[in-house]
């Protein structure tokens, strides 16, 4: 998706892990997902640039939609499909 | 030749079960045998973040790594003097680990605290604490228990723990797709 199309989603979650370090913000992505629905997108906002790539990564193994991801002074704003 | 197909295809899902079988599972098996305090921090993050990959993961402490679960407030009783020794000279809980470098008498070790709370890096205790959250499981090697003089009354309450030895880390291990020894 482009940053455009993205910028356009209406995350039905959003996780906010700003200012935690790893592994934080990856288990807070584990918590907020049961509370989503299949289907809904997801948003995790993260200044943890390790976020970035563990994220598409724990899609893949979950078998969810990566959908791509905003950079925006330093916070990383993550989307994905369940 | 139809018989033959079908002795074949016999060998085949035989051959097929026993690999089904032996296939590893979605789990993860680390050995902490370090009680360092960089080197279990290490271990800690890599349990808990596994476990937010769905893997199962067993954690199976051992020799100097035993030291961090014991309770800093537990102090049982009846202990022999060379227990009683062992039990003064190794860190009572994980509060209580040194750095493996860059200790310089604990300065080192209580600056690098300091930097991990500025950094928001999630503490030791955190972390043990995620694991419990998590589901992480936890095995003592019953030997080292024993052999450093450590009751299990000054143990952790941690909600999945147990007292094991080598056997059981052996079959889980080969059940694993990752082991690790730290």
């Amino acid at each position: 998706m482009t940053t455009e199309e993205l910028k356009a989603l209406k995350s039905d979650k959003v996780v906010d892990a700003r200012s935690m370090a790893c592994p934080g913000p990856l288990l807070a992505a584990k918590k907020a997902i049961g509370d989503v629905d299949e289907g809904q997108i997801m948003e995790i906002l993260s200044s943890d640039e390790g976020t970035k790539s563990d994220i598409p990564k724990w899609c893949r193994k979950q078998e969810f939609e990566y959908l791509g991801s905003i950079d925006e002074d330093g916070i990383y704003r993550l989307f994905l499909k369940k | 030749m139809a018989n033959e197909l079908e002795a074949q295809v016999q060998l085949l899902e035989a051959q097929l079960k026993k690999l089904q079988k032996n296939q590893p599972k979605d789990q993860l098996s680390i050995i902490v045998f370090s009680g360092d305090l960089d080197k279990v921090l290490a271990a800690m993050i890599i349990a808990t973040g596994a476990r937010a990959m769905d893997m199962e993961v067993k954690m199976f402490f051992t020799f100097w790594g035993t030291a961090m679960l014991r309770d800093k407030n537990k102090s049982p009783k009846g202990k022999d003097f060379m227990s009683k020794m062992f039990g003064f000279m190794l860190p009572k809980g994980s509060t209580k680990l040194k750095l493996s470098k860059l200790n310089m008498c604990g300065m080192g070790t209580a600056m690098l605290k300091d930097l991990m709370k500025k950094k928001n890096v999630a503490s030791l205790e955190d972390l043990i604490a995620t694991a419990a959250e998590f589901g992480v499981e936890i095995c003592i090697c019953e030997m080292s228990m024993n052999l450093m003089g450590f009751k299990k009354e000054e143990m952790i309450d941690y909600p999945n723990l147990s007292y094991v030895g080598v056997g059981t880390y052996l079959s889980d291990a080969d059940e694993s797709k990752i082991q690790l020894f730290i």
